[in-house]
């Protein structure tokens, strides 16, 4: 459990940051450290420096963005778990920070790190996904807004280039007649998903008329459960769209579950999920 | 209250021990920082079953910091013995040579290969990697049950089989043409013991060529004296010492390649050399538990009484017999039958090797897997015989004690429906039946079930004439020296060696009960063979029951040369003293007495000993057990099944023990807590897994389900007690009896809560996947 030997690199600002990494390929970037130092141990991550935004404490915020609320990158876990604005616009995220791994991790890791890590089997991603989140990622060339469709890219692969740094995350102000919920199922209080599901629906007097419903760790990357949400669209019950929970996805077999079993518990998942939020 | 309630045997007295250890002051072995000393870096095998083609030490031997690379062939020549296995079970069992590097094929991934010896960690893990090993991989055999049979892949060519023994026992004729005969095949799967502290060695070399080995282990003496057969030097050169061991579950009861590596190189070299194993590292290198393939048939009559067993047992050895690897099986041997009294008994055990990681003791070390079998079993027989799963236990309970049963050996004593009846008292049965029922009624998606076990077991290892008569090496006795200071103050020396289970405490409150004086006064020395008389060591239950034993055998050496000393100070007739609790008083003068302290400092002056009296009062005494210890007790389990996702989770679990007398009750609550613990791991959530080329698929702590406080509940715990006949004061081992018990009352809760959907069996572990899958086949 010793990492491979690194230069470390403290940056006083995301311009430092940036420069630290425009001029050195193989350097990466530690937040929260939380899915890097455990790579690092194992050797299976091997920078060649690491450049320590933890201190730009510029980036660690909630705020009021009209439509949007607005979460800086560096905003711990804990921190968007008790958030009043979030809390009172998009409770979903507060919830979903404070299931993510065990206290220690809620109060080191970042929301920035956990969606920029890109893990298939991480709550938040998903979550974002069902909210059309959106990333706001800077680089040489200026600032960027990448929404949520096109910010995931496969396995540990996020829109986040070389060079890059994802600074602020914008999710949606949810109104009053739009219900939500994340169900994961894991094995113990602390493990990641062996499935989760998102759901954000909206309601008109206790029917859901349309939702959106996200799926964790169901490929490698959050999925959009499409048909379902278009089941619900043509006014069809949880139960009746939960049946098409599974279209389309590839989930992978491993020690945790087979893919057939993890198809079933997306399709159990998300009946409770859309059911929880219609009501 | 007395004095002696509130600090004798069966006071609930906190641990000594646990101050230091809680506030971080332990001495574990990577707490020792002694100068010159150097790391060690083992290089494994990535192959589970491969022939070593080359292994080029170069670069590795260039890198910074690097003092030394061997390769299994470099030291081939260090071993003047392979490594031991003390348990040859039959005459002509057949053990592979085993080397603690691997000279010319790998047999498990993990296996090691090479050693890097570096100045630091950091150094050593790098230059490990630039150690280019090359292998000519060959097909592996995983699964127990393929590997049993013939024409299959062998894990040693030169053997010709992977069949190690076949032993079997057997008493009486299986009634074939019984009113009902039950049959069921049951897996039991490797398990990761996990203690919290891994595995860890330092070794020191001496002037004139002694070696000081710290090892957490549980085994110093007897690792003491198979180090020195293997290395080649005298026992006497070599002194061992288990500092603070942070648990072991019987994987710390072992020689291992490491401890033996960091001895022959510590002398190579003429320094300290350092082993610390990673957790990963200790998912592959510390042996494994149970893989255990068993079929049960159970025969009896139709208004219930049971006739006859017959269990029929592949068990894995894995890649090597290690210290006691084939002996397993046995330990559990003679309680297929639990706590019944069935008159015909056949027990057959095949020991198989397979490329995984040598199986070895493991919590219960055979038992487990008895009393898993046979409480699955009991279920299925009385669902056969359409007749109450208790009734059926209670039509077959044992009641006479003495009692010898089919296999051979004599119980001394249990009240099997006494534990029984105190478990209903707590269980609430008939309301737990009726949200059942309310539940099925509902068809709600959560349902429950309630699931029993009702077990004996024989732990307290061991009576040597029996562990003779079944051919493991060595005796089963114990020993434990009493020095009653001048001070007053008592200094216990024990050959028994803790790793957890507090036997500071124990100990002084047996000395401090049997002797008259605070527990705070005696001071509990172990785990070092260079201050302890010879000791046989901590495993198998067998601390109390028989170390336990010695100790007060010892005390009442001390009392009776005290007797005489207290006589002739108060010049007055042995016979006429009467003593309790560290007090000699004389008969018809309460005026007159005289306590063991003041015999001691009289002992120590010397000034005033009768004649022909040696100064000094301590004593030492040896205790050989005359039998095992034999607790047992009924358990319960209440799950919750939610029938979407598949999850089984615990919502209550009961346990009435009866482990005789208790010395401290809140040390045997916590061997309770933890061995119930570890076997609803069992049942629900822990399993070594393995891919078809033997990679072990799931060796971190992420992905190897521990379960945490988060996923159980508060057990309910009550005793009652039966008092072992042979002990001297009653107790009874208490180590295991939670893992033997609690798995198969997990696993009977789950399929009872299933049972109306027409489920009939689950394998262990029960996770949500295959309960889903048992609830899919069954609406087939």
């Amino acid at each position: 459990m010793i990492p491979a030997a690194f230069d470390y690199e403290v940056a006083e600002s995301v311009e430092h940051a940036l420069g630290l990494l425009a001029a050195d390929p193989d350097a990466k970037v530690l937040a929260g450290g939380h899915s890097l130092v455990p790579a690092l141990k194992l050797r299976i991550a091997r920078p060649s420096k690491l450049v320590d935004i933890g201190r730009l404490s510029d980036l660690a915020y909630v705020r009021d963005a009209g439509s949007q609320v607005a979460i800086g990158a560096l905003t711990r876990h804990v921190d968007v778990q008790g958030d009043p604005l979030l809390q009172e616009h998009c409770p979903i995220v507060s919830m979903t920070a404070g299931k993510v791994g065990d206290p220690q991790v809620r109060h080191r890791g970042t929301i920035g790190g956990s969606v920029a890590h890109g893990d298939p089997a991480s709550d938040l991603p998903s979550v974002m996904r069902a909210l059309d989140a959106e990333f706001v990622i800077v680089g040489a060339g200026g600032e960027r807004t990448v929404g949520a469709g096109d910010f995931f890219t496969g396995v540990f692969q996020t829109a986040v280039g070389h060079g890059e740094l994802l600074t602020e995350i914008r999710v949606p102000k949810l109104g009053d007649t739009t219900g939500w919920s994340y169900l994961k199922y894991h094995r113990r209080a602390q493990d990641w998903a062996t499935v989760g599901v998102a759901a954000i629906v909206h309601r008109d007097n206790g029917t859901a008329t349309s939702a959106s419903v996200s799926l964790t760790n169901m490929g490698g990357t959050p999925l959009r459960a499409s048909a379902v949400e278009a089941a619900i669209a043509a006014g069809s019950s949880p139960a009746e769209a939960a049946v098409h929970a599974a279209d389309d996805t590839e989930p992978s077999t491993d020690t945790a579950a087979s893919a057939e079993f993890r198809r079933h518990l997306a399709r159990v998942l998300t009946e409770r999920a859309l059911t929880q939020a219609r009501a | 209250m007395s004095a002696t309630e509130t600090w004798g045997i069966g006071a609930p007295l906190k641990r000594k021990e646990d101050g230091p250890l809680l506030r971080g002051r332990g001495t574990y072995v990577d707490n020792l920082d002694l100068p010159g000393t150097v790391v060690m870096i083992i290089v494994r095998s990535p192959y589970a079953h491969a022939r070593i083609a080359s292994i080029d030490t170069a670069a590795a031997k260039a890198a910074e910091g690097v003092v030394a690379v061997f390769t299994g062939a470099d030291l081939r020549d260090d071993w003047k013995a392979a490594m031991p296995c003390a348990w040859p079970v039959t005459e002509d069992m057949k053990n592979p040579e085993h080397f603690p590097l691997a000279v010319s094929q790998v047999n498990y991934q993990g296996d090691g290969v090479a050693v890097v010896i570096a100045d630091t960690r950091a150094h050593a893990v790098d230059a490990a990697e630039l150690v280019d090993a090359e292998y000519d991989v060959l097909e592996a055999v995983v699964d127990v049950a393929a590997a049993a049979r013939d024409g299959g892949t062998l894990v040693h060519e030169e053997l010709g089989t992977n069949v190690s023994y076949v032993w079997p026992l057997e008493s009486g004729t299986f009634d074939e043409d019984a009113d009902v005969i039950v049959k069921h095949t049951y897996v039991q799967p490797p398990l990761i013991p996990n203690a919290i502290e891994p595995r860890g060695v330092v070794a020191r070399p001496e002037p004139g060529g002694d070696v000081t080995l710290w090892s957490a282990t549980q085994v110093p003496h007897i690792l003491r004296v198979l180090t020195a057969a293997t290395l080649g030097m005298s026992e006497t050169k070599l002194r061992v010492i288990a500092p603070d061991v942070g648990g072991g579950f019987g994987s710390k009861c072992d020689v291992y390649a490491e401890e033996l590596l960091a001895g022959a190189i510590a002398r190579r070299l003429g320094t300290p050399v350092k082993w610390i194993e990673e957790r990963s590292e200790n998912a592959l290198a510390t042996i494994h538990g149970r893989d255990f393939v068993t079929t049960l048939e159970l025969a009896a009559t139709a208004d219930g009484k049971i006739t006859s067993l017959r269990a029929n047992v592949i068990a894995s050895m894995g890649a090597y017999l290690q210290l006691v690897t084939p002996g397993i099986p046995l330990l559990g041997a003679w309680i297929y039958a639990g706590p019944y009294a069935i008159p015909n008994y056949s027990v057959t055990f095949t020991g198989v090797f397979t490329n995984t990681t040598p199986t070895d003791a493991y919590r219960g070390a055979g038992r487990p897997e008895a009393t898993y079998v046979l409480e699955r079993t009991m279920d299925l027989l009385a669902k056969e015989l359409g007749m109450d799963r208790l009734e059926l236990r209670r039509r077959n309970f044992i009641t006479e004690f003495p009692a010898t049963i089919a296999s051979g050996l004599t119980i001394d004593s249990g009240d099997y429906h006494a534990s029984l009846d105190r478990l209903l008292e707590h269980l609430g049965l008939e309301e737990l039946e009726a949200e059942q029922q309310a539940r099925r009624d509902r068809d709600d998606v959560k349902q429950i079930g309630v699931g029993f076990s009702t077990y004996n077991e024989m732990c307290g290892l061991a009576p040597s004439r029996i562990l003779g008569a079944i051919r493991y090496a060595a005796g089963g006795w114990e020993t434990a020296t009493i020095r009653c200071l001048p001070t007053g103050t008592f200094q216990v020396v024990t050959g028994t060696s803790p790793h957890g289970q507090g036997h500071e405490t124990a100990w002084s409150q047996i000395v401090a009960d049997q002797l008259g004086c605070d527990p705070s006064e005696v001071e509990v020395l172990h785990g070092d063979t260079s201050i302890s008389p010879y000791g046989l060591d901590t495993y198998g239950s067998r601390s109390l029951p028989v170390g336990g034993a010695a100790l007060w055998s010892a005390g009442e050496k001390i009392i009776e040369k005290a007797r005489e000393i207290v006589a002739h100070q108060l010049e007055v007739s042995a016979d006429d003293l009467e003593y309790e609790a560290g007090t000699f008083t004389v008969k018809g003068s309460p005026d007159k007495e005289m306590t063991v302290k003041g015999a001691a400092w009289a002992a120590f002056t010397a000034h005033n000993l009768p004649d022909g009296m040696e100064p000094n009062l301590e004593a030492t005494a040896t205790y050989d057990p005359p039998n095992f210890s034999w607790p047992g007790g009924a358990h319960a389990a209440v799950v919750e099944v939610d029938t979407g996702t598949g999850d089984a989770r615990l919502i209550r679990y009961v346990a009435i023990d009866d482990v005789g007398t208790v010395v401290n009750p809140l040390i045997v609550d916590g061997q309770v807590h933890g061995g119930i613990t570890q076997g609803i791991a069992t049942a629900l959530y822990e399993e070594a897994i393995y891919d078809e080329d033997g990679n072990l698929a799931n060796g971190t702590m992420a992905m190897y389900l521990v379960p945490s406080a988060a996923e159980l509940p508060s057990y309910e715990l009550d005793r009652t007690e039966s008092k072992a006949t042979d002990h001297p004061f009653g107790a009874k081992g208490v180590g295991e009896t939670g893992t033997i018990a609690a798995a198969p009352a997990v696993i009977n809760a789950v399929i009872d809560a299933l049972s109306h959907l027409g489920v009939t069996d689950i394998q262990m572990p029960a996770t949500p996947e295959r309960v889903w899958r048992a609830i899919e086949e069954a609406k087939q």
